[in-house]
């Protein structure tokens, strides 16, 4: 039984919890993907190339800027959460700090946006 | 697995974490601006090619990602999947195998 | 503002269900008011737990719409303005019947923390000398206020999704022995409370935090268990 469970969720920790936890699900699953591709350079130049220019493509265009936001998010996330274990910071300035972090993170993946395209 | 090594797990997840903080920095310094005006095989591989310092760097960074993402995804699994225990911590501890690996063998396609 | 509410309360154990009672508003009321009302005027069958009524005990902790909370100090207008309420035992926790929730494992669980204060002197000492504004005093006093309501332990998600998480009330009672002088029982505790069903279980979403109605922060405590338990294990004490 959780009647509870999603009206007791949904403060702003919460969801920083959550938005950390997706982020490092998806990172985790790119990453084989990321070193299979970058393998292919072994061929030489010729064969990075031909997966780069598969990379043109609108669909992997928003796919790499919703991993570069998933990185961000998960570095800034994960500096609060250093932060907070490690300096015994107390909670009342946390919504602040989520929202620096949440900020940061969408900033860099703007930054990243506007030069891929 | 006993409480002492389940907190060296949690130190070694935090140290990495540390460590990637700062590859990571780099890493999307480096992406944003690397992207600019397309990104080619020879822009990146002229960046890598032969470099030492390139080539330490992605090492230390593949050392890092390799404690840091198995160990996050078997919690995950444990509190999303209930999928704990032995098995379950062979199978992440495979996986941290074969980014090691996988990583490696990236480094060594763009350092050559 | 209608004149009646419209409340619906669990019955029955886990395999149970809400019944709708209608119950008349009033004046300042309480989500506890409403339950009293239901069991002395609507149905006496139904079963609940209250002690002091003024929010001193913890003993009237439930789920209210979704949220756990002190049903005396929670007040019917700031929860229910379109006059519909949701009452429910408190999560994570074995129901005995309708309201009533088994506490044995909210408490077994502070005995398996070592949440419990071990002396080490006699009568022949003399008093032990507490400095009021020392860091550790003062890391004491900021989470001693506890009285084991379980409000915590019902918001947690990781409690709800890791059988064994010995959960915020007995990690933040830990951190508190932790940090008295007076404790004899350091490095058996820091053993009790380190490892996947201690505090490295704790993902700081801070639901404790959010929901204690004493306002401690069990988040800052448990995070005060993991540096003590990384330095011990640096210091190759644990």
């Amino acid at each position: 039984m959780s009647t509870g469970t999603w009206r007791n969720r949904g403060h702003p920790a919460w969801w920083a919890f959550l938005v950390h936890r997706l982020s490092g699900v998806a990172l985790s699953l790119f990453l084989p993907v990321h070193f299979a591709a970058l393998s292919r350079a072994l061929d030489g130049p010729a064969g990075l190339d031909a997966f780069l220019a598969w990379t043109h493509a609108p669909l992997v265009v928003a796919s790499e800027i919703a991993l570069v936001l998933a990185l961000a998010l998960h570095l800034t996330g994960g500096l609060r959460l250093l932060l907070v274990e490690f300096s015994g910071w107390r909670s009342e300035a946390q919504k602040t700090a989520i929202a620096v972090a949440g900020g940061a993170a969408v900033s860099l993946a703007i930054a990243f946006a506007l030069n891929v395209v | 697995m006993s409480a002492r090594l389940e907190t060296r797990l949690w130190l070694a997840q935090r140290l990495s974490a540390a460590v990637l903080a700062l590859c990571v920095a780099v890493h999307l310094t480096t992406m944003i601006v690397a992207v600019r005006g397309g990104l080619t095989a020879t822009d990146i591989l002229g960046r890598t090619r032969g470099s030492l310092g390139w080539g330490a760097f992605y090492a230390l960074f593949v050392v890092a990602v390799s404690i840091h993402a198995p160990l996050g995804l078997r919690t995950v699994a444990a509190e999303w999947l209930g999928f704990r225990g032995r098995a379950a911590d062979a199978i992440f501890a495979l996986f941290g195998v074969v980014v090691f690996l996988l990583g490696g063998l990236a480094i060594a396609a763009v350092t050559r | 503002m209608s004149a009646t509410l419209a409340v619906d309360v669990w019955r029955g154990g886990a395999d149970g269900r809400f019944q709708a009672f209608s119950v008349p508003r009033r004046d300042a009321q309480t989500v506890l008011d409403v339950v009293t009302h239901i069991q002395r005027r609507l149905d006496p069958t139904l079963a609940y737990r209250f002690a002091c009524r003024v929010g001193m005990c913890g003993s009237c902790a439930m789920t209210v719409n979704g949220r756990p909370r002190w049903t005396c100090r929670t007040h019917v207008s700031e929860v229910a303005p379109e006059g519909r309420l949701e009452i429910a035992p408190l999560e994570h926790l074995p129901i005995v019947r309708d309201l009533v929730t088994d506490m044995r494992e909210f408490f077994d669980k502070w005995a398996r923390a070592r949440s419990q204060f071990k002396p080490t002197a006699t009568r022949r000492d003399d008093f032990a000398t507490v400095a009021p504004h020392s860091a550790e005093r003062r890391a004491v006093d900021e989470a001693i206020e506890c009285i084991g309501c379980a409000v915590c332990y019902a918001a947690c998600d990781v409690v709800g999704w890791n059988p064994d998480y010995l959960g915020p009330a007995a990690l933040n009672r830990a951190w508190t022995l932790h940090n008295d002088r007076r404790d004899g029982a350091r490095p058996e505790r820091l053993a009790a409370v380190a490892g996947d069903a201690g505090c490295h279980a704790c993902h700081t979403q801070a639901s404790c935090t959010e929901r204690c109605p004493k306002h401690l922060s069990p988040t800052a405590s448990i995070a005060g268990l993991k540096r003590a338990t990384a330095l011990a294990v640096l210091r190759g004490e644990l």
